[in-house]
């Protein structure tokens, strides 16, 4: 003998009316068949027997209004249906289900007490034990653009590792739209270095497709701006589904481009994407700003087993820097770099906005102010500890990004400033950043939207209370 | 390129396929499709008892598609579909009491209670899931046959999408690369005729899927998606096409899903007679038990027996979900990052 409960048409539904009857006392069902019409206020749908055998009794009468989900509402008899009844669900089965689908709900609190601060724990690891590696003392320093530091470490890593390849609008014959792949076709071939049609949606899921198979993409975006056309991939597939098959499938790549303001290209061509890469769990996202970081960084990547979204800037390509001349320079992600030491003003500046950051220092320490700049490298994760840190000693913080503000990465850092440092802070933070408008093309007013050296000068003497 | 089969034709070829595949292949399939149907209907219950949450899928009517293409796959092909998965993953050969356990979010689930029942996946079974967004099965199948030919493993992938998902713009950029670089990809269609709750002729100006290749030179066929050796036939012409390097290949499966497009649909958008017309007519596991039976390969017994097992692998199943705990909370933080540096 079998009880048919009453269904639910959706987890939310609680009664419902038997709105008809389909079979009848002394009827033989099987599965499939459809035996009754049930209705709420949204929708009717039919339910269908799960259990063969004749039916016995019928519990509720057609028409019969605020039937409850899961009462018995008519009884199976017989047939080749299993000895062994249908269990009904234990009413607390159906509540446990429903209280953990609710989203208000916080986790549980021994789930809490296991999250350090910041990211979960599979985020970082404790940012103490990263540490850039030791250059020896006698290796030498050789002038390098970033544009040619990100071309080295994509060469090595290929050498290196035969799952390892390019893909991207121009990035073979072309050379790269902004060469940053020059010479990679030449040495590797159109196998690994692939001329994708201008189709970024498509390239970023083939690329995110291969990562599960367990190759290594690296997917270049001709810039960042682009990759909006992609993003779903970007996030949808490449950061969720490690987590969403419960650790069975990974996607190892590197998306890659420049990212942020060119010059003179206005508003669809100037965004600095940090902050909304840097929401996702799941993703790590890295913005260099010199050719040595680039390098180092780069091929931490394209090593790493999750998805890396790596955020280059075209105002550095050509910038040379000193690239210590080490077999395999490999940085470690999640570790900021403090660029400049200083006891009045801490600032925090990643790519292009670190080396304005450098310069107001210059400025500031004429006029009699020590600032310390700190370089996030990494904005996810991000070390905060050396944020943190820095702002124990000055005391004021100063955040720069040529995002814009509102839910930006400054944002962030003066959330965990002011959660982990309170008491330190004798000035309310300031954020330099794009001002609140999409970015203009004529040059007096790109100049008047982005951060300058001069702003952050200005917010570094506000928050010092000086003018 | 784009070519239709005529129904009589794609019969008389079942007909001949039938004998030559015997006996137990033939039983294998009719326990496969009902092993499906029956576990898709338990999961409508057990939805309906609460148990499962969120959206659900099912795969009722559609299952000669999943089986019989599964029937010519060779060790190491992929596997990839949008969120209406479970036939796909019971037809790979996947435990059905993981499969219903990740549908009631327990730890016993195949992605451990965290994925759901459009999030599923078998690294061990090549099924690379289960995508919530319509379309994106496309790509990442298309990016697997990529790592196919970069490997060069003699691998197809095979990458299933609905009548719904053939009107995404990721779709024809998928279909350009794979033709361009001949990626060794069959794209599945299961044309069940209804996106959600507007049919083909509403949401589509071609509704011949099969053509939709024609401006990237990918040949096409279209098949009958509810006759399991017409479905197996189709999907090794097609596999071979993609095998010899030859590219992609689409095949259109005329199919019809019997129930809503998730469990809370109620499909007004149809008449009950046109539901009962394909059951009554068209359906799969009737199809071929009629063969079975005509042919003289099985006997009312030899069915009986497989319904028998069958109802009872699917109560096992519910029965499994049902108890596996609910996953631990320390759960809730593991795998968002794979934490072993390579």
């Amino acid at each position: 003998m079998t009880d048919i409960l009453m269904p639910a048409l959706s987890p939310t539904m609680e009664e419902g009316t038997l709105a008809k009857w389909h079979v009848k006392v002394g009827d033989t069902v099987s599965a499939g068949d459809v035996i009754a019409e049930i209705e709420t206020d949204k929708a009717t749908m039919e339910v269908e027997a799960v259990d063969e055998g004749v039916v016995e009794e019928l519990l509720v009468e057609a028409g019969a209004e605020g039937v409850k989900v899961n009462a018995p509402i008519a009884r199976l008899a017989g047939g080749a249906a299993p000895a062994k009844a249908e269990p009904e669900p234990k009413a607390s089965d159906t509540k446990e289900t429903e209280a953990s689908g609710d989203p208000e709900k916080t986790p549980p609190a021994d789930a809490q007490a296991e999250q350090p601060e910041g990211e979960g724990p599979a985020a970082v690891q404790p940012a103490e034990a990263l540490a850039d590696p030791e250059i020896p003392a006698d290796a030498k320093l050789v002038k390098t653009t970033v544009r040619d530091a990100l071309r080295d470490a994509m060469a090595e890593e290929m050498r290196r590792d035969e799952n390892v390849f390019l893909m991207g609008e121009e990035v073979a014959q072309y050379q790269g739209a902004y060469k940053v792949s020059r010479g990679l076709l030449e040495e590797f071939g159109e196998r690994r270095v692939i001329d994708t049609p201008i189709t970024e949606y498509g390239f970023a899921g083939l690329g995110v497709g291969a990562a599960m198979a367990g190759l290594k993409p690296i997917v270049e975006f001709m810039t960042w701006n682009f990759a909006m056309q992609a993003i779903d991939h970007i996030v949808n597939s490449a950061a969720k589904t490690h987590y969403m098959s419960g650790g069975q499938i990974t996607t190892p790549m590197v998306f890659r481009g420049p990212n942020g303001a060119a010059s003179r290209v206005a508003a669809q061509h100037s965004q600095d994407y940090a902050a909304w890469y840097a929401h996702i769990p799941g993703l790590k996202v890295i913005a260099p700003y010199d050719a040595a970081d680039a390098k180092g960084l780069l091929k931490a990547a394209i090593r790493d087993p999750n998805p890396v979204v790596f955020l280059e800037h075209e105002m550095l390509y050509g910038q040379e820097f000193d690239v210590p001349e080490v077999d395999d320079y490999v940085l470690p992600i999640g570790k900021a770099k403090v660029r400049r030491t200083g006891a009045d003003v801490t600032i925090t500046a990643y790519s292009r906005m670190v080396g304005l950051a450098l310069k107001a220092a210059e400025e500031l320490a004429g006029e009699g102010i020590e600032a310390e700049v700190v370089d996030l490298r990494t904005l996810r994760p991000l070390d905060h500890e050396t944020v943190v840190e820095s702002v124990r000693k000055t005391h004021r913080l100063v955040t720069v990004e040529e995002g814009w503000g509102p839910m930006g990465i400054g944002a962030e850092i003066i959330a965990r400033v002011i959660e982990h440092a309170f008491d330190y802070l004798d000035a309310p933070p300031a954020r330099v950043c794009q001002e609140d408008v999409p970015l203009p093309y004529a040059a007096n007013l790109e100049a008047l939207s982005l951060p300058s050296v001069d702003k952050i000068v200005k917010a570094a003497k506000a928050v010092s209370y000086k003018s | 390129m784009a070519r239709a089969k005529s129904a009589a034709k794609a019969g008389d070829q079942s007909a001949d396929t039938a004998k030559s595949l015997g006996k137990d292949a033939l039983l294998g399939f009719y326990r496969n499709m009902l092993l499906i149907r029956r576990f898709e209907e338990r999961a409508g219950q057990l939805y309906g008892m609460g148990l499962i949450g969120g959206f659900c899928h099912l795969y009722i009517g559609q299952e000669a598609i999943a089986v019989g293409v599964q029937s010519i796959q060779e060790e190491g092909d992929q596997v990839i579909t949008a969120y209406r998965d479970h036939g796909h993953m019971l037809a790979c050969g996947m435990d059905p009491n993981e499969v219903m356990a990740e549908l009631t979010g327990r730890a016993g689930g195949s992605s451990k209670g965290k994925g759901g029942s459009m999030h599923m996946f078998s690294r061990e079974a090549e099924f690379y899931g289960g995508h919530g967004i319509v379309g994106a099965s496309a790509p990442l199948g298309t990016g697997l046959a990529l790592a196919n030919r970069y490997r060069d493993n003699g691998k197809v992938t095979f990458t299933y999408f609905g009548d719904g998902a053939a009107n995404q713009g990721q779709v024809y950029e998928s279909f350009n690369m794979a033709a361009l670089w001949k990626l060794p990809v069959v794209y599945v269609i299961e044309n069940n005729q209804y996106a959600m709750g507007t049919s083909l002729e509403r949401s589509s100006s071609e509704t011949h899927m099969y053509k939709r290749g024609a401006s990237f030179r990918i040949p096409g066929e279209e098949v009958d998606g509810m006759d399991v050796l017409a479905v197996r036939d189709a999907a090794k012409r097609a596999a071979a096409h993609a095998r010899s390097g030859e590219g992609p290949f689409i095949l259109e499966m005329k199919t019809y899903r019997y129930r809503g497009h998730s469990m809370s649909d109620p499909a007004k958008y149809r008449t009950r007679e046109e539901v009962d017309e394909v059951r009554k007519t068209r359906d799969p596991i009737e199809h071929l038990r009629e063969l079975l039976e005509k042919e003289g390969l099985a006997d009312e017994a030899a069915l009986k027996a497989i319904d028998a097992d069958v109802k009872k692998i699917v109560a096992e199943a519910a029965e499994f979900a049902r108890t596996s705990p609910e996953p631990e909370p320390a759960e809730l933080y593991t795998e968002v990052y794979v934490e072993a540096a390579q």
